[in-house]
């Protein structure tokens, strides 16, 4: 059970006590890819295609940042709190303008651990609005076994958003660039967040888009191949996939994505129709896919299963 | 007692005091004498068996939220209860079955949350009262993999939703099918997401299915079972009664329907 006041207020009390923590942190053993300028002011670090482990301290996904006039957006802040301090320390290593936002893009501990890092910069944390209820339902368990790879230390303390991004979306101005922030319905998870840089053409999808890495489907499969669709429709140039190479052209790298996932909706229907076990279909369906995605054998039968249990009430 | 029960009744006396399978570390098997005083009270006597019952279930778990498990058990081995537990869960006993005249043990699917790394047993009631039990060690998996599935509270929409299907291929004199109820099973760890309060446990704690007043099987169950909780059993074939299926949660909800039997298709 999670009682809620086990879960860290983003006060300022609970900003002070974060602060405390930052100088006995572990010194983040993944700095050695460091980030790159994807676009003028962008800068993404690329993660490795790997599960968390001591040595890369859960910082597997895309994770950056935006420099703008006045202020610094964080997107994501990282898989953990060591990793949420390394990145501060390559914007510190650029800029000294303050960090005013930190969006998390989705509940998933590869994304939102990281926050814990920046609590000391007092940032408005930035969420979908399910996201809290996720973070409520998942957050100490993400933690708890984290903690059992990196240590307790190096995960850092669940964060909440302070500002919620409902139906409508939101945006957040830089100074000089205005970011389009919005909320999706079920897809990858139920609570996951898009950015847009309509002016620059650049599209930060997050998880709703992995490029080479197996998906992972936490949410909805019929809303995510729906969510592809309203994604390519916003004809941005450039998007920065939450796992694959920080930088794509959204066409081509949205299309094996869809091909995954129509393929896995065909044949889990299939299966549900033949009267397959859930537990068989987890060894067979999409199994064709196995040579197109790297940590196929990790994810598929998970995503087999969410499938299943979301399409066997169609 | 058929002969072969009384064979494994002697196989399983004179087992070395230890259990058949799953994960055998000292912390694992002193929490499986406990649960078994807990649930099954203190004079609980529970042999250990690799024959009379078995469990098939990913080694690891890669859904924390949904691990199906089947359990099977032996022909002849006069099986009349069957419980399924997870030992490292916070309500380890999942779920505990009857059987009825019109119900058959030798194959059970069930769908459970798992917490973490647990031994499932598989507690098998035989004729005499007596009881065998066989263990599977489960890893639950990292990454996005959690107990509670994030739509979980979605399934609040349509709770008492039941499907019935039947399919072809069950054993001599059984026929196979899978009871589906639409229920969250909240155990009290998910929030609303407009009340921003945690949702208090509530969850199925009864299905029983019959046909014509003969009970299939009768089933306890605790929050330990998976969102919309799923049920492959088998059933006496030869009868073209409708199955009637009732389902009682914690909330002291009911709900009952009534399925026509497959049979019913093919001689009208
Ligand atoms: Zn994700």
């Amino acid at each position: 059970m999670i009682p809620a006041r086990d879960i860290l207020p983003t006060t300022r009390r609970g900003a002070l006590l974060g602060a405390a923590c930052l100088c006995c942190l572990p010194a983040a053993g993944w700095a050695s890819t460091g980030v790159e300028e994807v676009a003028p002011g962008v800068f993404i670090r690329r993660g490795p295609d790997a599960e968390a482990d001591r040595e890369n301290l859960g910082g597997i996904a895309n994770i950056g940042f935006v420099i703008g006039r006045d202020a610094v957006l964080v997107t994501d802040p990282g898989g953990s709190r060591a990793d949420g301090a390394w990145l501060r320390g390559e914007i510190r290593a650029l800029t000294d303008r303050p960090i005013r936002h930190v969006v998390i893009s989705h509940v998933h501990p590869d994304h939102a651990f990281g926050a814990g890092a920046f609590l000391a910069d007092e940032p408005e944390f930035v969420g979908h609005a399910a996201l809290t209820p996720a973070l409520a339902a998942r957050g100490d368990f993400y933690r708890e076994r984290l903690a059992e790879i990196l240590g307790a230390e190096a995960v850092g303390p669940v964060v909440m958003p302070t500002r919620e991004v409902g139906a409508d979306g939101t945006v957040i101005d830089l100074g000089d660039r205005r970011l389009r922030l919005h909320a999706h319905p079920a897809a990858h998870t139920t609570c996951d967040l898009s950015m847009l840089d309509a002016e620059a053409g650049l599209l930060f999808p997050a998880d709703l888009l992995f490029v080479g890495r197996v998906p992972s489907l936490d949410g909805s499969l019929t809303g995510w191949l729906g969510e592809l669709d309203a994604l390519e429709a916003l004809g941005a140039r450039q998007a920065v996939p939450g796992h694959g190479p920080a930088l794509v052209e959204p066409g081509p790298a949205i299309a094996p994505l869809r091909r995954y996932l129509a393929t896995l909706a065909e044949e889990v229907r299939a299966a549900i129709a033949a009267g397959q076990p859930i537990g068989a279909a987890a060894r067979t369906a999409a199994a064709g896919e196995r040579g197109n995605w790297t940590l196929f054998d990790d994810y598929n039968g998970r995503n087999v299963t969410q499938a299943y249990k979301e399409l066997e009430w169609e | 007692m058929p002969k072969r029960l009384i064979l494994a009744a002697c196989l399983v006396a004179l087992a070395a005091p230890a259990f058949a399978a799953g994960n055998m570390e000292p912390d694992r098997v002193s929490r499986w004498e406990d649960l078994t005083y807990l649930i099954f009270g203190d004079d609980a006597r529970i042999a250990p068996t690799e024959s009379l019952v078995t469990l098939a279930a990913p080694a690891r778990a890669e859904d924390a939220a949904l691990v199906p498990v089947t359990i099977a058990t032996a022909e002849g081995a006069g099986v009349t209860g069957l419980s399924l537990v997870v030992d490292e869960n916070p309500g380890p006993l999942a779920a505990r079955l009857r059987f009825g005249p019109a119900g058959d043990p030798r194959e059970l699917g069930l769908r459970v949350r798992v917490d973490g790394y647990t031994n499932l047993h598989a507690v098998a009631t035989l004729a005499d009262g007596s009881m065998v039990a066989n263990a599977v060690f489960v890893k639950g998996s990292g990454g996005c993999s959690a107990p509670i599935g994030l739509s979980d509270v979605e399934a609040m929409a349509d709770m008492g939703e039941m499907r019935m299907k039947f399919a072809a291929g069950g054993p001599e004199g059984s026929g196979r099918a899978t009871l589906m109820v639409r229920h969250p099973n909240f155990n009290g760890m998910q929030m609303n997401q407009v009340s921003r309060l945690y949702t208090p446990a509530r969850y199925v704690t009864e299905v029983e299915v019959s046909r014509g007043g003969e009970l299939v099987f009768a089933m306890e169950s605790d929050i330990s079972l998976a969102t919309n909780p799923v049920i492959d059993f088998l059933y006496r074939t030869g009868d073209a009664r409708p199955f009637t299926v009732s389902v009682a949660d914690s909330s002291g909800a009911r709900w009952s329907q009534e399925f026509p039997a497959p049979e019913s298709a093919v001689t009208n």
